[in-house]
């Protein structure tokens, strides 16, 4: 099964199947959603309301993107809400100590960064054999730790931050956010990865049954090692993206980010039994989640609901998923004697 | 290394994520700082009547600041302050705090302060009630407790010092939107915090009723809406608002998260300029956008001076100055005299109003 997966034979069309008319599924209810949205207001479709969904979604798209690749290898990082957070601080902190710092250097220093913290999350993973949730779990507080530690109380403002910085948070080329032409050259790069690269099919493969993976002759370890890393990376990317957002810092930014991430990246369907799923259905699932926070307003549901909703919303997406993993469970062990 | 390892604990796993996302989003639910309660009910300390307005201040008086939480900007200004004020009357200045603001994560800071015999305790609660035990404790043994931004019980402390009155605030914030929108008026809205911001809620009453004055006749409030004090969420609340009421003029949002949020989302937006932006925020946060003309003017107390007079009241009573009975006065340093009102409280003063021209003097 595992090698099958590597080079997407026939046999394994049904995945395939599954995991199209899941994005489809996806991308169908945004449709549902817009369409009802706009019926009850039409300037839900404006261009300033188009732009907004598209800068609102932009960076839970680059963190489900990061989340997406770790879940593939079944695993979860839950420390994404405070790389990000430390990130967008020391991107404040940065521009204080050297203001003439170009944007696209701020950028790189902010992916290497969060590279780093991801490592971080991969060694222990990885080296010393420690499940996922529990070491992320734990990085998710002292990555934020540290962040109050540096903060101490003090915030980053729109003024410490050079202006063509602030301009890359709300500037548009040709009409679309720089921040939603990040998020997308993201989607298309680690995509485009993922589905045709080797390596790229090797997340796959550990996902889906990593002693095959190993037989295989897959460096497990080294490979989950990367899948934190990159994770890592594009939260300290989205931190830098957050920092030029928002402008206003504390050591609280990105807090309970991570549930979202991990939501976008289930409801796109990405399975959380590891295996299954796509970067681009991630993506779809944190513009879903994104779009449904900002149609719920506008709907006029009370707001004492609309948290409700969401979850209900999660929910629902978390039990569809559960129910297509079993029953490809199912399917595999009808099809495949050496499951388990 | 993996998540889980065997098909049977497969299954267990979606369980693991349920357990670990609940368990985050209870640690993430934390308050924000203009969440807070600051009507004080019932009745005052029982204060002792022996106070004498011309006793001079104690020198090293042992202060202690304890706020909601350490790491929260708000207080680290009020705290500053009161170092400031500590330092002019050659005390000694301490601050202690939870790292979260949970009810009852004062108690063991007061304990400990108690122990170590302090003088002053100003502080600002979590919970009007989960320290009053704490505070009964330390005052008991000689400490005089002052709260500040957010009160206790008054029956658990001798002061509390009372940032700005709910009137004051719902009055600036509406005279405010009220010079921005220009005197042809039209459709305002609410941007608040949480829904169930007991502080929240009582100024948007306030606001309700200082609109139905003849003066603002022109301005109708046509909606309210939370954005849980989180950038995004705001940020969205305010896309839907401007949506829904394509007229709408102007939006006050009296949360220092909120107005920054919206602040942030208008000078990007098309909307910059046309919808009028007023609220409670920072100087520091806010002054790039009454300069780049997304708003005209906001309101807040003056943080740092809450913090000082705070440690000028702690003074006052630990030097026998004052006892916490009404009508009694006391001078807080460079601020002036301050006279204590029903149920022991200060008052700090009208919200100062901040414009483009006086923003840059304010260091919070």
């Amino acid at each position: 099964m595992t090698t099958l997966s590597l080079q997407r034979q026939p046999s394994m069309a049904w995945v395939g199947t599954v995991t199209r008319s899941r994005e489809f599924s996806v991308f169908l209810a945004l449709v549902i959603l817009i369409a009802v949205t706009v019926a009850a207001n039409p300037r839900f479709l404006s261009a300033q309301s188009i732009k907004d969904l598209l800068l609102n979604s932009s960076i839970l798209v680059i963190l489900a993107v990061g989340q997406a690749i770790v879940i593939v290898t079944k695993n979860v990082d839950l420390s994404v809400g405070s790389v990000l957070g430390l990130t967008a601080f020391a991107t404040g902190k940065v521009f204080i100590a050297l203001p003439d710092l170009p944007v696209i250097a701020m950028l790189a220093i902010g992916i290497a960064f969060g590279a780093f913290l991801g490592a971080i999350n991969g060694a222990l993973i990885a080296v010393a054999k420690v499940p996922a949730l529990v070491v992320t779990l734990g990085t998710l507080y002292i990555f934020r730790g540290v962040d109050f530690a540096w903060a101490q109380g003090q915030q980053i403002s729109p003024s410490n931050l050079p202006a063509d910085f602030l301009a890359l948070g709300a500037g548009t080329l040709l009409g679309f956010p720089y921040l939603a032409l990040i998020a997308l050259a993201v989607v298309i790069a680690f995509g485009l990865y993922l589905n045709n690269a080797r390596s790229g099919r090797e997340f796959y493969a550990i996902g889906s049954d990593v002693l095959a993976a190993r037989l295989y002759g897959i460096r497990v370890g080294r490979k989950v090692f990367s899948a934190f890393a990159i994770s890592g990376a594009l939260a300290g990317l989205a931190g830098v993206i957050y920092a030029a957002k928002y402008g206003n810092l504390d050591a609280t930014a990105g807090q309970g980010l991570e549930l979202n991430v991990v939501a976008a990246a289930v409801v796109g369907g990405v399975a959380i039994a590891g295996g299954v799923g796509t970067v681009y259905g991630a993506a779809l699932g944190a513009v879903l989640l994104t779009t449904i926070s900002s149609a719920l307003p506008v709907l006029g549901v009370s707001p004492f609901w609309q948290r409700a909703m969401v979850g209900a919303l999660i929910l629902a997406s978390i039990v569809l998923d559960r129910y297509l993993a079993l029953r490809t469970e199912r399917r595999l062990r009808g099809h495949d004697s050496h499951a388990g | 290394m993996k998540f889980m390892s065997t098909t049977g604990s497969r299954r267990l796993a979606p369980t693991y994520i349920a357990i670990a996302t609940g368990l985050a989003l209870a640690l993430s639910a934390c308050g924000g700082t203009t969440n807070t309660s600051s009507s004080a009910s019932g009745g005052g300390a029982t204060s002792s009547a022996s106070a004498d307005p011309n006793a001079p201040i104690k020198e090293g008086l042992k202060v202690a600041f304890l706020p909601k939480q350490l790491n929260n900007s708000y207080f680290t200004v009020t705290d500053r302050g009161g170092k400031a004020a500590v330092e002019e009357y050659k005390g000694t200045f301490s601050e202690v705090g939870p790292s979260e603001a949970s009810a009852s994560s004062q108690v063991s800071y007061i304990n400990t302060l108690t122990q170590q015999g302090a003088n002053v305790i100003a502080t600002s609660a979590n919970d009007p009630k989960a320290i009053c035990s704490a505070l009964d404790e330390a005052r008991s043994a000689g400490a005089k407790v002052v709260t500040f931004d957010s009160d206790t019980d008054p029956s658990c402390r001798d002061i509390y010092v009372n940032q700005a009155t709910a009137e004051g605030i719902a009055s600036t914030q509406v005279k405010l939107i009220s010079d921005a929108v220009g005197a042809d008026g039209g459709d305002i809205a609410i941007l608040s915090a949480t829904a169930n911001a007991t502080n929240q809620n009582a100024w948007i009453e306030l606001m309700k009723k200082e609109l139905q004055k003849p003066e603002y006749a022109k301005l109708k409030l046509v909606a309210t809406v939370y954005g849980d004090d989180n950038a995004q969420k705001s940020q969205q609340e305010v896309q839907a608002l401007l949506q829904a009421h394509p007229t709408l003029k102007g939006i006050i949002s009296p949360t220092t998260v909120g107005v920054a949020a919206a602040a942030q989302y208008l000078s990007g937006s098309e909307y910059k300029g046309k919808v009028q932006l007023t609220g409670l925020g920072f100087p520091s946060q806010l002054k790039e956008f009454v300069k780049n003309g997304t708003m005209k003017a906001f309101a807040l107390w003056d943080v740092e001076k809450l913090g000082y007079l705070a440690a000028y009241a702690g003074a006052a009573l630990a030097s026998g100055q004052i006892s916490g009975a009404e009508g009694q006065t006391f001078k807080a340093g460079t601020l002036g005299e301050f006279k204590v009102e029903p149920d022991s409280t200060v008052l700090l003063g009208d919200p100062t109003v901040f414009t483009a021209e006086n923003v840059d003097q304010y260091n919070f």
